[in-house]
């Protein structure tokens, strides 16, 4: 079976490590806040400026002035700190997030990553995207393995307007969860129930496939 | 009154000069920090022909996004245009110029602009459309675009208090994009919440000094929320 959303974010949670701070997109990545590992503590990044992002507000707790990069309101984390947007950047472009995770239409076998624009369709930017695929060492992209017509989204070539060249190494689909090395997919892990023979197939990029793929361990 | 003090008497007055053709550079990220009523004097006069160099254009309602009921914007620099109908209809239409630009690349400019910095290298939007027609050097392996520093006519500001003389504190992530905004503005005229006497302010606390402020007046805001998120108690 396919992971759910639930799932995936499970998945992403899993690479969290104590102390790491940590950069999540907007949807399934940052629903992976709510599967932080047991015993280790890891600090929420957020583009506009804050960093130790907590949940979202009670009722009498919301407040216009404190949004994430969603712009949904939300609350500070013990810890937390507040600075400007060029403060923020700096951060993300200098390489000081441990982990960042987000979206994508495509990516393909030569760590490139389509995510903000598909022409002739509207066109909204690519607000932070492009900062934090190029200023980040330890990405991963979170994504359906194919669309519903089953056309692969993990290409030998991105078709459509990159958000970052050669910057992805890590990609975790509804299928299973890959490396990028040397210009190939590896297929590290499958999600429950999954083949490798149905990654393959809905995979257009090269691909390698390990001697012994495990089933991702998630609830 | 002292020569640095910054407070004027009415928007009208703190939008004085404003002219057709400007480039106005606006703080705020979302609903969240926006000078909505600086931005409402800017509709109120009616001014023409705007570029606007802003994180976004607000919404259909609020925000930036009163400017283009008359088309007063003809080009908008932002890194993300959703959720706002109008803005859509008059980009698809071609009457309205957008220049995407990353987040942090645009941040960047702003700094830049404020600082006296004219351009820098950065890796975000190597080969993506934006690096199209940008120069590219190569440090230490990697592949960097120049980037040009952007300043304005004008920009319009939100801090959260101010003494008389521009000394500004912004509140929570209403701070974003409004400390570098008011760096690269030839005028930058700020709105807060309260204005207290000099002196009033711990040195050690102010986030950004008077000497960028050039018109400074006391408001009072809607804080519109663009998505109202809380969890049951």
């Amino acid at each position: 079976m396919a992971l759910t959303r639930e799932q995936l974010a499970q998945r992403v949670a899993q690479e969290f490590q104590d102390g790491y701070y940590i950069n999540l997109g907007i949807g399934i990545p940052t629903l992976a806040a709510n599967y932080v590992p047991a015993g280790i503590e890891v600090m929420l990044q957020s583009e506009n400026g804050l960093l130790g992002m907590g949940p979202f507000p009670r009722e009498d707790e919301v407040d216009p002035d404190l949004i994430n990069a969603g712009k949904q309101t939300v609350t500070m984390a013990r810890g937390a700190s507040i600075f400007s947007s060029a403060d923020s950047f700096a951060m993300i472009r200098g390489g000081h997030v441990d982990l960042t995770v987000l979206g994508a239409f495509e990516v393909d076998c030569q760590g490139n990553i389509a995510s903000y624009m598909i022409p002739g369709k509207l066109i909204k930017g690519m607000g932070g995207a492009m900062d934090l695929v190029a200023g980040a060492d330890n990405i991963i992209v979170t994504m359906t393995h194919a669309s519903k017509h089953g056309e692969s989204k993990l290409l030998s070539e991105c078709t459509l307007p990159l958000t970052g060249k050669g910057c992805i190494k890590r990609v975790l689909t509804d299928l299973a969860l890959l490396d990028i090395e040397n210009g190939k997919f590896i297929l590290r892990e499958r999600a429950p129930g999954v083949s490798v023979e149905e990654i393959a197939s809905l995979t257009a990029g090269a691909l390698v496939i390990p001697e012994h793929v495990p089933e991702m361990s998630v609830q | 009154m002292s020569g640095f003090d910054k407070v004027v008497g009415s928007y009208e007055e703190a939008m004085a000069g404003l002219e057709d053709n400007m480039t106005v550079i606006a703080g705020g990220f979302g609903l969240c920090g926006i000078p909505e009523n600086l931005i409402k004097e800017i509709r109120r006069r009616g001014t023409r022909g705007l570029t606007v160099v802003s994180n976004n254009c607000g919404t259909d309602k609020y925000g930036l996004g009163i400017l283009l009921v008359d088309k007063q914007i003809r080009k908008m620099v932002a890194s993300y245009v959703g959720e706002n109908a109008l803005f859509e209809a008059q980009m698809m239409s071609g009457e309205l110029e957008v220049e995407l630009t990353p987040q942090g690349t645009l941040a960047e400019k702003m700094r830049a602009g404020g600082a006296g910095i004219p351009a820098f290298f950065t890796a975000t939007g190597y080969g993506t459309p934006v690096g199209e027609g940008k120069e590219v050097r190569e440090f230490n392996g990697r592949h960097y675009i120049l980037e040009e520093a952007i300043q304005g006519d004008f920009s319009i500001a939100k801090a959260w208090k101010a003494d008389r003389y521009g000394n500004l504190v912004f509140r929570k992530t209403a701070r974003n994009f409004n400390p570098m905004a008011v760096t690269a503005g030839k005028i930058a005229v700020v709105e807060v919440e309260e204005i207290v006497e000099v002196g009033a302010l711990d040195p050690d606390e102010i986030h950004l000094p008077g000497i960028y402020v050039q018109r400074l007046i006391q408001g009072t805001f809607e804080k519109h929320i663009e998505q109202r998120t809380v969890r049951s108690a």
